[in-house]
């Protein structure tokens, strides 16, 4: 018997059985096209309409949004997404489209929206008929949030919006963009409000949408201009100059320190999480061959591994010990420390890889002979997607730094 | 059995870690420390023993000697993460005393078999003991013991014995016909001369054992199966050391990052103070896992513990390195005089970093395991 099944309640011990009983019928065939590595680099309509159909038949059988309210479209049950997390991993199903909706946008509108929009949001959220993405990021505030530009100004009880919002996965698809701007021009933090839009029926009124192409060579995420966009007041959230507080509802969540238990995780996981890590790092050394032997022979490879490995398994003990609060001294220390973790550890995995691989770290995908499909160059190029998105490493230390250690802000 | 979910960290280990911590507060502050420690400054000054015998003596009497002696001893039998915990709290006060020898003696008393229980019975009675088992090279491998068994008798000498000069007895390992075995002796029994190494950490004491001619009660008389046992619960104890010191040398140089005023500005304002002191947080707060997470496996899985230990030992080892140079480095200056308390800490971490294997000494036998 797992840990897992140890804990449960009678009910919770139920709904996984359910959920392994279902995962094992319809667990969907692979697509015949290929997948991208994460939700973030979604690129075709063939790609996304098979992840979608997935996540339909996922929500319908109960195992997304199971944490929220009947209300909402959710399942009205008590910690069970976790459950039907882990059980989709066990079966290794693919993930979820709608990742930037269920992990940032739904808990944000749950938390700040009025009840009448939440019952008209949520359902099409969790079912992935509506696809989201996150309307944050500008070309001249990255990381430093506070310092969006994108203006709306009041119109009677309307609200016309201008500016510029870069590095935004899936708008290319959303019909929804929770927007960060601002509203005051004359104070900063103060000066922000937060809305959701409909972008893609304002395509072309208002909504440009670009591609951008990544450091990869894939799209999927993209430029959005704003020129005189027109949206009621009834889709802003939360009171007008709370803004920054409504954000950091997404940041919490973007970051895996939230409250409610969302279906990200389960969302998250993919075929790649299970070929990045320091066992295939093993495998891979001890195919990969060297003048003398296989890189597996040589001790700076394998102390090197060995770094990894125990990097991961601490990460793996620190999720462990957060769960205890006993063997805590400060309640967000471990929480926030985990975004940070998770993508350097798979940044420096996939940096080793290349390193363990040599010459052949040179081959990329549609070469035959790259190993491993040259999945590892282009994990190690995605990695940064992991470091520098959600708040970059630095202002990762920072937020450490400052919230649980106490030290003087930055700014 | 799997490992449970809380590394099995029931209440009366919270509890003793908790009520260590508190009395380590009241009576032995970092200034106490250095005030008894740290009194001769000069490099030359040699061998010098000083710790608080009345404060160990009330700590033996609330059992903590006797943690890891089983209940048929006359012991408590603790869990291991239990013991872990309190190891911890020893480490934040780096208080001076011969508890982690003795605990190692206890955990390899107990994985030696019958031969085993009168010794036992000994710590459980009050004593106190350490391990003879390194060569002049500083060899950890019980194989490479340069002590023989010679007519009957004890002859060879053993270097890097830990707190020597508080002890009571010794757990000598020794080659034999059978390949090296246990041997269990007070430490001024006949034929037994030590000789105090003069060392960095002020801390701890240790030396050299030179024994001619010593007798010694046989504990076993082939000590391969209870180093397997025992080792990864002594790993695993002085990585819970070394992430409690790491605990306090975090704290001291946060609180020195936020009160010292450079550039007009708080220290701790500078992002290149301030990520440094994140990285020593994120460092301890692996090790510390790892250490519960290895403690836990010992008490749970323990096909898997030997692999456990090497991560936590390793991991502890590394931040142990990292905290103690960042820990100097941001105090300026002053971090770098004999008065600052920081040095007390920097030198047990150093001492402590190599004791039982340093990190790369543990990755390469973990690699053995996981790569082959």
């Amino acid at each position: 018997m797992s840990d897992e099944q140890l804990k449960d309640t009678p009910e919770q011990a139920q709904f996984r059985a359910d959920a392994r009983a279902w995962l094992a019928e319809n667990t969907p065939e692979p697509p015949t096209v290929r997948l991208p590595q994460s939700p973030l680099e979604i690129m075709t309509h063939e790609q996304l309409d098979y992840l979608q159909a997935w996540q339909k038949a996922a929500y319908d059988a109960g195992l997304v949004g199971c944490d929220y309210p009947v209300e909402v479209g959710g399942g009205g049950r008590d910690n069970c997404q976790r459950i039907a997390n882990e059980e989709m991993l066990r079966a290794r199903t693919p993930f979820f489209p709608n990742v930037i909706g269920l992990g940032m946008a739904a808990p944000t509108v749950f938390y700040h929206a009025q009840e009448e929009l939440k019952q008209r949001l949520l359902p099409a959220l969790f079912s992935g008929e509506d696809i989201w993405c996150q309307g944050f990021s500008e070309p001249g505030a990255g990381s430093d949030l506070a310092n969006v530009q994108t203006f709306a100004e009041r119109k009677g009880d309307k609200w016309v919006i201008n500016g510029h919002k870069v590095w935004t996965s899936l708008a290319h698809f959303a019909e929804w963009m929770i927007l960060l701007l601002r509203t005051d021009k004359s104070v900063k933090h103060d000066g922000l409000s937060y809305f959701v839009v409909p972008i893609k029926s304002a395509l072309g009124k208002g909504v440009t949408v670009s591609p951008l192409i990544k450091i990869t060579g894939e799209t999927g995420f993209n430029e959005v201009i704003f020129d005189n966009l027109e949206v009621d007041d009834s889709y802003r959230l939360d009171e007008l100059g709370k803004g920054w507080q409504v954000a950091m509802t997404t940041l919490l969540h973007e970051r895996g320190a939230g409250e409610l238990v969302t279906p990200r995780s389960g969302g998250m996981k993919s075929e790649s999480t299970h070929n990045t890590n320091s066992h295939a790092l093993v495998d891979l050394a001890r195919r990969t061959e060297r003048s003398s032997g296989t890189a597996a022979d040589d001790p700076l490879i394998r102390d090197r591994i060995m770094q990894q490995l125990i990097r991961e398994q601490g990460l793996a003990d620190n999720n462990r010990r957060s769960r205890v609060p006993d063997l805590q001294d400060h309640p967000m220390r471990l929480a926030l420390q985990n975004k940070l973790l998770m993508s350097e550890v798979a940044q420096d995995s996939a940096g080793l890889a290349m390193d363990i691989e040599g010459a052949a770290a040179s081959l990329y995908l549609g070469d035959g002979q790259a190993p491993d499909g040259g999945q590892w160059p282009m994990a190690y190029m995605n990695s940064f997607g992991f470091t520098i998105a959600a708040g970059t490493s630095e202002v990762q230390r920072n937020i450490l730094g400052e919230r649980v250690l106490g030290m003087a802000k930055s700014k | 059995m799997t490992q449970p979910d809380n590394f099995g960290f029931t209440e009366e280990a919270a509890l003793l870690k908790d009520s260590a911590r508190k009395m380590l507060a009241e009576n032995f502050t970092a200034d106490v420390l250095h005030g008894m420690a740290a009194g001769d400054p000069t490099p030359e000054r040699g061998p010098a023993l000083a710790w608080d015998e009345g404060l160990w003596n009330q700590m033996q009497e609330l059992g903590w000697g006797l943690l890891a002696v089983p209940e048929a001893q006359g012991g408590v039998g603790m869990p291991l993460v239990a013991v872990a915990g309190l190891c911890e709290e020893l480490g934040r006060a780096a208080f001076p005393c011969p508890l982690l020898p003795t605990l190692s003696a206890s955990y390899l008393l107990s994985a030696a078999g019958a031969g085993g229980a009168a010794p036992l019975e000994e710590i459980a009675g009050g004593a106190t003991a350490s391990l003879a088992v390194s060569n002049a090279r500083g060899s950890w491998d019980f194989a490479e013991t340069p002590i023989e068994v010679v007519g009957g008798k004890l002859e060879g000498t053993a270097c890097f014995v830990q707190d020597v000069a508080k002890v009571s007895h010794l757990l000598v390992c020794a080659r034999n016909a059978a390949g090296a075995g246990l041997y269990w002796l007070p430490v001024d029994a006949e034929g037994v001369e030590v000789q105090g190494d003069a060392i960095v950490d002020l801390s701890r004491d240790q030396g050299r054992v030179i024994l001619s001619g010593a007798e010694a009660i046989e504990v076993c008389a082939d000590a391969a199966p209870a180093f397997d046992r025992a080792m990864p619960a002594i790993w695993t104890l002085y990585a819970a050391d070394m992430v409690g010191a790491g605990e306090w040398q975090l704290q001291t140089t946060v609180e020195y990052a936020n009160q010292r005023q450079q550039f007009d500005r708080p220290l701790g304002f500078f992002q290149a103070v301030k990520h440094q002191l994140v990285d020593v947080m994120v460092d301890i707060d692996r090790a510390k896992s790892l250490v519960y997470g290895a403690a836990c496996a010992w008490d749970t899985e323990p096909e898997k513990a030997t692999r456990y230990a090497h991560m936590a030992k390793a991991a502890a080892s590394d931040m142990a390195a990292y905290a103690s140079s960042r820990s100097v480095q941001c105090h300026g200056g002053i971090g770098f005089t004999w008065e600052c308390f920081i040095h007390l800490f920097f030198k047990r971490q150093k001492h402590s970093q190599m004791l039982w294997g340093d990190g790369p000494w543990h990755r390469a036998r973990l690699a053995d395991i996981v790569i082959g």
